[in-house]
């Protein structure tokens, strides 16, 4: 039975270009939000321009359309390598990339124009959701269909948050957005007040643990053995810590809700289930650098690796302060200010965008069929850039935080408010600019990036341009039609 | 728990599938369910009346316009916090807000009780031109409100949405909508429903207010 199978990196390919393209989009629109908020007049009276209509789609564009065109992408890759097999149903694969870039563009195009649910994170309407729901199950189908065929019993543990991923986000999404359409462009959820907070924090939160980190987790787990070419640090503290993960973390969203008319148990419980979601976080973080033993010297010559060891390291700063920032005195502080801003992009731009740019850079070459990226050079330049960036803006937002949770809550000897609302606007408005000028060389990064595989890319793309040419057989006698001339 | 039960987990994918999808569904159950018990019994003692036409108008254009991505609505029970903006907010403030609007981000300051803090022309000055009036602020100009007339169908039929969903509209409200929005711009309907805040949602405003902490800083900004 020997039959020649090939993966199918075409799909993958597609993902990969769409991840790209949609990471600049999507950061050109982080850009701009920032630039709004330190120059209003940005805004130009124009209504869909304007911070308030642009911020969602930032949101959007990074993390369902930049995030999830790249794990799409990379979950395809892995779970065929994982299991020596091809991916199942190449036309429904095909479908969920372009039904995918549907959701995508229909989200990004309709925010704008003022079509939102409002609930952050699933502001788009109706429509936009059941079309998302069809595609997410179509990508599931296919992702469990190929686990079904692998042809390695064991399921690698990349391929569990692979799925912990798909079953948890398809669940979050539908509970999330039950609505009731008054007309094609609004409708209104079957939940209102307190019950609508609770259900929109179980999703929001759990938006990032499962999009945001058991997704990325899945990339983690495979290519930083790969890149760091050794076995993982240990593949069973790796199982415990996923068990113990997707337990922990749907139990924690009620710490959004700190201190507001949530009833008090079920920010207690949010508060506890936080504390303990530390142990899992910074085990995955801790087998994630250890599989780096041994092989640190890799870092020197290889700045994907680089990229992963930082984005590692982010992650686990990034859940120790969130797991602070849901200690009900600390949140008391932080909860409404830029500090949330901050943890946000440390977890996104450190955790989400560098295990991201780094497997990208690790997956490009061997499914554009290529030895190795273009330009390191080029590699290293988005690494720096990309750092730089990340720290200017995290420095900048949570110094901005904790100045505006200070302000707020500075009283007077006589027990008066010290400061009026305005006087925090102004002492953060310099550092508005600062998370800017980080923003622009993040944004910059990218184009590095966009370059780099346009080149490496350079030997596909003539492939699908010029057909490799087929060699026509001799002919065989005896034939009734005069036989054709050869090609010439 | 020996390995080898692990290794069975390990080698199926459907067990795995199961698995996952239910230690993710507990923590939501626990939490999710017992909250709508409890919202429940808050919607039916709180009584009150929903949003009508022109205030409900309002709450949909600044649910479009995004003001809630700068703006809470939630004022914490913290001392500091209801010095600065009045008495802490409650469940039965929300019961109609569908989606809720509590926010999770104060680049501007809470307006869960900004009703009546400020006159309708300022309100007005200020949605148009916030730096007219207030010169150091960032917030975004929306000139295309005072132009934009309201389509009174429409509202209608997101009245009779909303009254399939539990809300307690009746036929003479939603026929009443017609004139209460004859030639009313989104300008005004988005004033109506700031000015309504903290002032039109409360359930029992009398003897409520009274009890409470004084909203001390309602005179200074
Ligand atoms: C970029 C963030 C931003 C957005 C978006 C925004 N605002 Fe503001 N808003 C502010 C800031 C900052 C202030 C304080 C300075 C001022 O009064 O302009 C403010 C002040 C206000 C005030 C006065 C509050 C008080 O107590 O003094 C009201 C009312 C208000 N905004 C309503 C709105 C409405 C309605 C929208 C949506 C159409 C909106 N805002 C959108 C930032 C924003
Ligand atoms: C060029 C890089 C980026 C810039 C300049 C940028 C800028 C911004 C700005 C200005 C905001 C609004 C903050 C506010 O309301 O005060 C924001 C919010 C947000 N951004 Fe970014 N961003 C960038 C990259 C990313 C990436 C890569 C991700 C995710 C993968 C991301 C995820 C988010 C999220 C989730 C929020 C909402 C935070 C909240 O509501 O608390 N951003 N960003
Ligand atoms: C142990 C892990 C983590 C814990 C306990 C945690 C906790 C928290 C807390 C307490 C908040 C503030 C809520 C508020 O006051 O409004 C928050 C906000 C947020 N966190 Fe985390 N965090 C964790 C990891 C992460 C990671 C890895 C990311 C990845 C990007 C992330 C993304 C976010 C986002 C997007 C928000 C803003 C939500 C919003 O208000 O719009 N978190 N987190």
């Amino acid at each position: 039975m020997a039959s020649t199978e090939y993966y199918n990196d075409r799909v993958v390919r597609l993902f990969l270009l769409a991840a790209t393209v949609w990471g600049i989009v999507g950061m050109l629109l982080g850009m701009y939000a920032a630039a709004e908020l330190a120059w209003p007049g940005l805004n130009l009276g124009i209504p869909w321009v304007t911070f308030s209509r642009l911020r969602p789609d930032h949101t959007f564009g990074v993390i369902f359309a930049f995030g999830g065109s790249a794990l799409m992408g990379t979950c395809y890759y892995v779970v065929q390598r994982t299991g020596h097999c091809r991916l199942a149903w190449d036309r429904v694969a095909e479908c969920t990339f372009w039904g995918w870039q549907l959701v995508c563009v229909l989200a990004m195009v309709t925010m704008p124009l003022g079509i939102t649910q409002s609930k952050e994170y699933a502001e788009p309407e109706w429509f936009i959701d059941i079309l998302t729901a069809i595609v997410w199950i179509s990508f599931g189908a296919v992702f469990f269909a190929t686990l079904a065929r692998r042809r390695i019993r064991h399921i690698y543990v990349a391929n569990w948050y692979y799925g912990a991923f798909i079953i948890a986000v398809g669940l979050l999404h539908v509970v999330n957005n039950l609505a009731l359409p008054a007309s094609l462009t609004k409708s209104y959820p079957i939940y209102s007040g307190v019950a609508d907070a609770m259900v929109q924090w179980w999703y929001g939160h759990n938006a990032v643990a499962f999009f945001l980190t058991a997704g990325f987790l899945g990339m983690m787990y495979y290519f930083v053995p790969r890149q760091a070419q050794q076995p993982l640090w240990s593949y069973r503290f790796s199982i415990v810590n996923f068990w113990a993960l997707i337990s922990i973390y749907m139990w924690a969203g009620s710490h959004h809700l700190m201190y507001t008319a949530l009833p008090d148990w079920v920010q207690s419980v949010g508060m506890a289930f936080s504390l303990v979601l530390l142990m899992p976080s910074w085990g995955s973080a801790a087998n994630g650098l250890l599989t780096f033993n041994g092989s640190w010297h890799r870092l020197r010559s290889d700045p994907a690796a680089k990229f992963m060891v930082l984005a590692l390291v982010f992650y686990a700063a990034s859940t120790s302060e969130g797991s602070m920032m849901a200690i009900k005195t600390v949140n008391s502080l932080s909860h409404y200010t830029d500090w949330t801003i901050a943890h946000v992009h440390s977890g996104s731009l450190g955790w989400v965008a560098m295990i991201t740019i780094g497997s990208l850079y690790a997956m490009a070459p061997r499914a554009l069929g290529r030895p190795e990226m273009h330009s390191r050079k080029a590699i290293e330049l988005h690494f720096w850039m990309h750092t730089a960036g990340t720290l200017l803006y995290v420095a900048a937002m949570w110094i901005a935080g904790v100045t505006e949770g200070m302000m707020w809550r500075a009283t007077q000897p006589d027990g008066s408010l010290t400061h009026a609302f305005i006087d925090s606007l102004l002492a953060i408005k310099p550092l508005y600019v600062l998370r800017w000028s980080g923003g622009v060389l993040i944004w910059l990064g990218m184009w590095v990036m966009a370059w780099n595989l346009w080149y490496t890319a350079a030997d596909a793309r003539r492939k699908v341009i010029l057909p490799v040419p087929v060699p026509i057989p001799e002919p065989v006698s005896p034939q009734t039609p005069a036989p054709l001339p050869v090609a010439g | 728990m020996a390995y080898r039960h692990f290794e069975f987990i390990e080698k199926h994918a459907w067990m795995l599938g199961i698995l996952t999808a239910s230690m993710v569904s507990l923590g939501g159950l626990a939490e999710i369910l017992p909250t709508f018990v409890e919202a429940n019994r808050v919607k039916l003692e709180a009584g009150g009346k929903p949003y009508e036409p022109l205030r409900l108008a309002g709450r949909d254009i600044y649910v479009r316009e995004g003001c809630y991505l700068c703006h809470s609505q939630m004022i914490r029970a913290l001392r500091f916090e209801t010095q600065r903006y009045g008495r802490f907010s409650t469940a039965e403030e929300s019961v109609y807000d569908r989606p809720f609007q509590w926010g999770s981000k104060r680049t501007g300051p809470d307006l869960a009780r900004v009703g009546g803090k400020y006159s309708d022309d300022w309100q007005r000055v200020h949605l148009t031109e916030p730096r007219a009036v207030v010169p150091q602020s960032n917030m975004p100009a929306y000139p295309w409100l005072a132009t934009a007339e309201i389509d009174a169908a429409e509202i209608a039929a997101r009245m009779r949405t909303l009254r399939k969903l539990g809300d307690p509209y009746t036929d003479a409200d939603i026929a009443a909508a017609a004139k209460a929005l004859d030639g009313r711009t989104e300008l005004d309907a988005l004033v109506a429903y700031l000015q309504g805040l903290g002032v039109a949602n409360e359930p029992r405003p009398a003897e409520a207010n009274a009890a409470a902490t004084a909203p001390v800083a309602r005179t200074s900004p």
